[in-house]
């Protein structure tokens, strides 16, 4: 195991949740007028409302999926009967059908956003690279599924399952785990993990607010404040 | 503290619920709320105003935070006038609280820019020349002038510094004043009262150098010649709270919530107190929607209108005898007593001259003047007498029997000659000894004869020379003027109002549409409440009617109706003309530093109208043959073979209009010519004019020699907004890409004035513009410098609309490398004086100067106007010719004398209006405060003149309305000539000083002075005329008194003796266009009116994005529906308009709020945001005056003859432009004209 590796697969996830952490924070306690999501829907209709749709709904399946896929202990699947090659399975053709829906509206609102003028004048670099960026995470994640479909007995699956929860436990060896996992999959770790990095610095805080946002479901009609 | 940690109390946060869970008492930050509260706050506020023309001179905070100009908003600190009226405050429009945004806007110039071809050859020049011999190199190489002159308009403006711009404007300047000229040196700025530092930096250079500087009151057509016809009077109105003590309210023609927003407010509020108004208006204006009466005239017919009410009023309250307060006021303050002489005409007889004093035995026992003062009869002894007030009683009289007669220029009803009262008689109808046919002038059309034979009492007289000779009263004529039947009988006067003679309200109606019933209801009741009030009657007018070639007939007619009603001078009363003219509050205290006259006097004057047509060659166009205006008993063999230039240059040269350039040798060099022949200049010149081998320039406007050299403009855009045809502009003064159609061979050819087969092009050498923005004219300037906005400069703004004198204030410094205009013009003749001195040296100068109004020059030719060049008499430098006035000018000193206040306010002291005042003490005061120069040279010790505010404090130091002290002065200064004390005006503020900072710290009521003839005092609010009726000051005219009679030859020739209804001039602009370019849509032929906008002018411009959004986002004209479907337009179509002068493009508006007949475009809507392509030139479409085109008349132009003498910007030729016609089309193709930049742009 190279340093490189257990550079990319054992230190840099603590950097990258790090910064990821913290540089929110920073933002959000410095930066309040920067906390948004830069819409362009008043500069441009267009398709923006079809595109918006499928890639956040895409997007947001695919961070469940792997949330849930990869942070699950092996004993749980083990004990309510999943097996590891139905699980693969079945990773593959939902991380493959939300993929493909986030690759196509990510397409259009990357073509809109390219092509049109008003949206293209508004444009910043960092906007630019953070939807390159997903752009290609989401393409080596979709190729991964290529790479799986040759052994769909689960180990593989099971190798990354073990590296992700070992990394959030803090225990030492997760790198190793992943060792021998195919360069495309270590590619999509990498760029996963780097979407990470660049989070506080781009629109995707809004992320947060998007989650936290569910609290409105239950919340009073008004809200009042005592002197 | 923090946003997270706040958050993370997000499960226990909420303390309690309430309603049923419905609410929720949280106890969270509300830290996001201080971005609301911190977006209300500011570090400073600064009080300023707006000034594109505005007369609103409204007070607005504007906020500066972070060092940027953030909003404004109105201020509400004015001091309280009078108890019982509304307050002033808020002042202020949409318009002027949106100019914040334009501060940083695209449009803002920010560094000196110059026309790069110009540039590149100067550069090139400079390499091995010093700057005037590199000027002479180019502009002087007609190939190298036509490289950057034709391309001008076209873009091309490369990034300059402030020396680069300096030295080539120093350059200029300097070689223009040796080879041609210091009168070829132009300036063009209008409205001082804006911002009267501003005006004044630019005048006091051009002053100094010789330069000479444009009227522009009466180019924009807002000079009502009417006013100075009847009153001697440029312009004086009631302000806007004087509206609140009328009883009876015309608004005609005048859109006063629209055009005068802040004012409207006192229009709406006297309706509460039950005051009654009539809205007169053409189309669907906004003022009519408050009127309890609305008066729809056709346009241009208003003259007809008033005529019409004049005859109800004459016969119902006149005949009778009705009132008898109208009688006593016209008897006392109107020419109606005056005689007029009845010269034969055919079997009849037409009024001619005043009678004179000159012209009866023994002078009537007046020695001095004779000529100049007018006869009545007095009731009392049947005997002629010479009423006091008459001009000739103001001027001279101290020479004359040791003074004895000194005091008796007032209104006191006495003899002149004895001092006895009299009592003046109106009518000869009981005592008459003859009644004669009369003819009087009918222009109306084919209804009437063109020469209305009318019965008018008349008594016999006999004349020193022996003659007898038939004179009536102008009253008696004004009845069978008016058409009313004073039981004499005869032809063409009216038994009853639905007679359908001139001037009753049956006959109108065919030519106004408005129906008779409601004519003589309006009059009625005007006149009933005037009688019932005392002259509580007023008409507020405007542009509708001013902007039309014959305007003086509508004016008359209005102002005729108030006088017979006793309302002018009477508060709540008289004639309320808000158009274009700021009042120039602190006059007297401007002028000597505007025009430098602490330093040299006089200063060089142009009349704006009369320059643009002849140095546009607007007059190589002209369609309007003088047959067609003259009246039918003028002397046509001897008068119709002139054109309107060849009048032009008549008048000039008799002295009654000035001139510039004024000579074909350059006046330098005349006057080292006459010191070489050892000769007094004068005398020198006046042989070289005699014998023809000196020409004066009006008489061959088209040679080089002859040609304005040099221009500046600044606080204008005259190529924007109020250049009266436009495309001759571009074409002939600057020789640029164009649209004008005209073909010239068909024009009325000059007889006298020299025509040139060949057309000069590009006549100006050098276009500078002053501007904080990139306006239309910036893009035809050779040299554009940026200059502060309103909220950058300090400065003085004051309104005729108001009685507060208010400041411009900096808010902040000059933006980018912008420059105050007193700074720019500083920095301006500091190089110029580097540069000239040198090369210039000191020069002695010849200023030709007209026979001014207001000084004994205006007591001209008497009678019969001659004219030296004819041999008609001989020339008489100041009295049949303009004066010739020697003064010496160093060209090295020309900055210094700037930057201090000169010598001649000690020596000669000051005044205006003719009236003098010693200054001495004011030198001293204004000393005290911007300290003394202590640099050796010629300024040495005087009073420094460095700062902007330093030149505020000598204008509020000077002035009687600033300065109690001056104020006294200057009324015991008139109380010597009227032998009436007048001081009791001012003697109560005779302490108050108003200084620069505390206008800034609160607007301040100004003192009464004899500059106006208004009051503000406690009493009563600033009303016209009210000095000349309460105080007995005569008004500046012949008679003294306001005149219904106009005597002079020329309107008599014109048919205006007395005020006649004129329909509009054919311009003949159509008939050659009509179907001769045709896009297969249907061309509908519409009158051409181009009112004042909603959304973009006075105190912001229409490029104004807040103001674009709001209307349609670019150039619009309006069109009735009836009409618009009859040109399968619809709303927002893109049209095109056009005639001969010239084409432009626009959106249709289609509006029931315009009648059938009409197209409507709001002016000053520019070509510089969404004006496609042409279809007609294939060019860039124009702006609205692309098709007008200037038309002089004839009867502007008289001078030397008492009311009717020269003043800037009092009388004068004016540019009128509402008969215009024009073609209005849908456009086929919509072409954006976009595409790469080529080299040559100006072939195509």
């Amino acid at each position: 195991m190279s340093y490189l590796h257990q550079f990319l697969f054992g230190i840099y996830p603590y950097i990258a949740l790090a910064v990821f952490l913290f540089g929110s924070l920073a933002r959000f306690e410095r930066e309040q007028y920067t906390w948004k999501s830069d819409s362009s829907q008043l500069l441009h209709r267009g398709n923006l409302r079809v595109a918006n749709i499928l890639f956040h709904l895409g997007i947001i399946g695919l961070f469940f999926g792997h949330l849930v896929g990869l942070l699950t202990p092996v004993a749980v699947w083990d004990a309510i009967g999943v097996s590891h090659g139905f699980k693969q399975i079945f990773a593959m053709a939902a991380g493959g059908i939300f993929g493909t829906t986030c690759l196509i509206g990510l397409l259009m609102l990357l073509h809109r956003r390219l092509t049109d003028p008003r949206i293209a004048a508004v444009t910043k670099t960092g906007d630019k690279v953070l939807l390159l960026w997903i752009l290609t995470t989401l393409a080596l994640g979709l190729s991964t599924i290529l790479v799986s479909a040759q052994h769909t007995d689960g180990h593989m699956m099971v190798l990354l399952m073990t590296w992700a929860q070992h990394i959030i436990t803090f225990r030492g060896d997760a790198a190793e785990y992943i060792s021998a996992a195919p360069f495309l999959f270590k590619a999509h770790l990498f760029m996963g993990l780097s979407l990470f990095v660049i989070f506080p610095f781009t629109r995707l805080v809004h992320v947060w607010s998007g989650f936290a946002s569910v609290g409105y479901l239950s919340r009073a009609w008004q809200l009042v404040r005592s002197r | 503290m923090s946003h997270f940690l706040d958050r993370l109390k997000f499960l226990s946060r909420v303390k309690e619920t309430f309603a049923n869970g419905h609410g929720a008492v949280v106890d969270e930050d509300r830290k996001w709320e201080d971005g609301y509260r911190s977006r209300w706050q500011h570090d400073k506020i600064v009080r300023s105003t707006h000034g594109v023309n505005c007369t609103g001179s409204c007070s607005w905070k504007v906020y500066v935070k972070n060092g940027l100009i953030t909003w404004e908003t109105q201020q509400t600190d004015y001091p309280r006038t009078r108890p019982d009226l509304p307050n002033h405050e808020p002042r202020g429009c949409p318009r002027g609280a949106s100019y914040s945004w334009y501060v940083y806007s695209a449009q803002r110039v920010k560094y000196p820019m110059i026309r790069g071809r110009l540039m590149e050859m100067w550069r090139d020049a400079r390499k091995t020349m010093d700057p005037i011999t590199a000027w002479e190199s180019i502009s002087q190489d007609p190939k190298k002038a036509k490289r950057y002159k034709s391309v001008r308009g076209l873009g091309g403006f490369v990034r300059a510094d402030w020396e680069t711009a300096n030295e080539i404007i120093a350059a200029a300047n300097a070689f223009t004043v040796k080879k041609f000229g210091p009168d070829r040196v132009i300036g063009f700025s209008p409205i001082p009262a804006m911002s009267m530092v501003s005006y004044a930096a630019g005048a006091r250079y051009l002053s100094l150098i010789g330069g000479a500087c444009l009227s522009f009151y009466d180019w924009y057509c807002d000079l009502p010649p009417a006013s100075p016809q009847i009153w001697g009077e440029q312009t004086d109105v009631p302000e806007s709270a004087d509206w609140y003590n009328s009883t009876y309210l015309m608004v005609w023609g005048s859109n006063v919530p629209q055009t005068r927003t802040p004012d409207a407010h006192f229009y709406t509020e006297v309706r509460y107190k039950g005051t009654k108004t009539v809205a007169v208006s053409s189309d669907f204006g906004e003022m009519v929607k408050f009127g309890d009466i609305w008066l729809a005239p056709k346009q241009g017919t208003d003259a007809a209108l008033a005529m019409a009410m004049g005859h109800v009023v004459l016969k119902e309250f006149h005949l009778g005898n009705k009132s008898d307060y109208f009688r006593s006021y016209i008897k006392q303050y109107t020419d109606m007593p005056m005689l007029v002489m009845l010269k034969p005409h055919g079997d009849g007889y037409v009024p001619d001259h005043f009678l004179r004093t000159s012209q009866l035995p023994d002078n009537l026992g007046e020695a001095n003047n004779p000529d100049w003062k007018t006869v009545a009869i007095d009731a009392t002894t049947q005997q002629l007498v010479a009423p006091n007030g008459s001009v000739g009683f103001r001027w001279g009289e101290a020479n004359h029997n040791g003074g004895e007669k000194v005091g008796r220029w007032n209104l006191e009803t006495r003899d002149g000659g004895s001092g006895r009262e009299i009592d003046p008689v109106l009518s000869l109808v009981s005592g008459h000894d003859a009644v004669v046919e009369v003819g009087f002038n009918y222009f109306g059309g084919n209804d009437a004869n063109d020469l209305l034979q009318r019965r008018v009492p008349a008594r016999k007289i006999k004349l020193a020379d022996g003659r007898e000779v038939l004179v009536a009263t102008v009253y008696d004529l004004s009845m069978a003027n008016y058409g009313v039947d004073q039981g004499l009988g005869g032809g063409n006067v009216a038994t009853s109002f639905d007679d359908d003679v001139p001037y009753t309200p049956a006959w109108q109606e065919k030519h106004t549409s408005v129906p008779r019933q409601q004519v003589i209801q309006v009059a009625r009741e005007f006149a009933q409440n005037a009688h019932e009030t005392h002259g509580k009657s007023m008409v507020i007018v405007g542009a509708a009617l001013n902007h039309w070639y014959h305007m003086d007939m509508t004016y008359r007619g209005i102002i005729n109706l108030l006088m017979m009603c006793g309302c002018v001078g009477q508060s709540g009363g008289g004639w309320a003309h808000y158009v274009g003219q700021e009042k120039l509050r602190p006059q007297f205290g401007w002028a000597p530093l505007a025009f430098a006259l602490d330093w040299v006097r006089p200063p060089r004057q142009m009349n704006g109208t009369s320059f643009f047509y002849a140095h546009t060659s607007q007059w190589r166009h002209e369609k309007l043959h003088v047959d067609e205006i003259l009246a039918p008993t003028a002397d046509k063999a001897k008068l119709s073979k002139l054109s309107m230039i060849d009048f032009n240059a008549k008048s000039e040269r008799m002295g009654w209009l000035p001139s510039a350039p004024q000579l074909e040798t350059n006046p330098l060099d005349i006057c080292d010519a006459a010191a070489s022949a050892g000769m007094e200049v004068p005398k020198y010149l006046a042989e070289k004019l005699k014998s023809g081998a000196e020409r004066m320039s009006c008489d061959d406007p088209d040679n080089p020699k002859n040609f304005p050299r040099n221009m500046f403009v600044w606080r204008s855009n005259i190529l924007g907004s109020s250049g009266k045809g436009h495309e001759y502009f571009l074409k002939y003064l600057l020789g640029t890409q164009n649209a004008v159609f005209d073909d010239p061979t068909h024009a009325v050819k000059p007889t006298e004035v020299t025509y040139r087969e060949q057309a000069a092009e590009g006549k100006l050498d050098l276009l500078t513009v002053l501007d904080f923005r990139m306006s239309t004219t910036c893009l035809y300037g050779d040299i554009v410098l940026p200059t502060a906005t309103w909220y950058e400069k300090d400065d003085l703004n004051t309104s005729d609309m108001h009685p507060f004198i208010h400041p411009l204030s900096e808010a902040v410094q000059p933006l980018w490398e912008s420059r105050t205009d007193w700074e720019i013009y500083k920095g301006i003749a500091k190089k110029f004086s580097e540069l000239a001195g040198p090369y210039l040296g000191t020069r002695k100068d010849v200023v030709l100067q007209p026979l001014m109004h207001d000084t004994p020059g205006e007591l001209g030719q008497p009678l019969e106007p001659k004219d030296w060049k004819h041999g008609e008499c001989d020339l008489i430098p100041g009295k049949t010719a303009p004066n010739m006035l020697v003064v010496e000018r160093n060209y090295g000193d020309v900055y210094k004398k700037f930057t201090s206040v000169g010598p001649l306010l000690d020596k000669l002291g000051n005044g205006g209006k003719g009236i003098n005042w010693d200054t001495k003490h004011e030198v001293h005061e204004l000393a005290g405060f911007t300290k003394t120069v202590t640099e050796p040279g010629v300024s040495e010790g005087r009073p420094r003149l460095e700062t902007a505010i330093d030149a505020a404090e000598m204008i509020l130091t000077f002035a009687p309305e600033t300065n109690g002290h001056v104020s006294v002065k200057a009324w015991e200064a008139l109380s010597k000539i009227t032998g009436r004390d007048h001081t009791h005006l001012a003697i109560g503020r005779e302490h108050d000083k108003i200084r620069f900072r505390d206008v800034q710290a609160q607007p301040r009521k100004i003192i009464s002075a004899p500059t106006w003839s208004g009051l503000e005092s406690e009493e009563v609010s600033y009303n016209a005329g009210y000095t000349n009726v309460h105080e007995l000051i005569p008004w500046r005219t012949l008679t003294g008194r306001q005149q219904f009679y106009q005597d002079h030859r020329w309107m008599l020739d014109f048919g205006e003796g007395f005020c006649v209804y004129k329909p509009a001039i054919d311009t003949k602009t159509v008939a050659p266009m009509l179907g001769k370019h045709s896009n297969g849509e249907h061309e509908l032929v519409l009158n051409w009116i181009t009112p004042h906008q909603k959304w973009g002018i006075h105190s912001t411009y229409s490029d104004n994005l807040r103001m674009l959004t709001l209307s349609r986002g670019g150039p619009h004209v309006w069109v009735s529906e009836a009409e618009a479907k009859q040109a399968g337009l619809v709303d927002n179509d893109w049209v095109e308009v056009f005639n001969s002068n010239g084409t432009l493009t626009a959106r249709v508006v289609v509006s029931q709020r315009v009648p059938k007949g009409m197209c409507l475009m709001y002016h000053a809507q520019e070509k510089i945001v969404n004006v496609p392509g042409a279809e007609v030139s294939g060019m860039r479409g124009g702006i609205h005056n692309s098709v007008t085109r200037a038309v002089l008349k004839p009867t502007h132009m008289i001078g030397g003859y008492a009311q009717q003498a020269y003043g800037f910007n009092y009388y004068g030729t004016v540019g009128s432009n509402r008969d215009e016609f024009v073609i209005v089309r849908k456009m086929r193709k919509v072409d954006w004209l976009e595409g790469p930049l080529v080299e040559e742009g100006a072939t195509k």
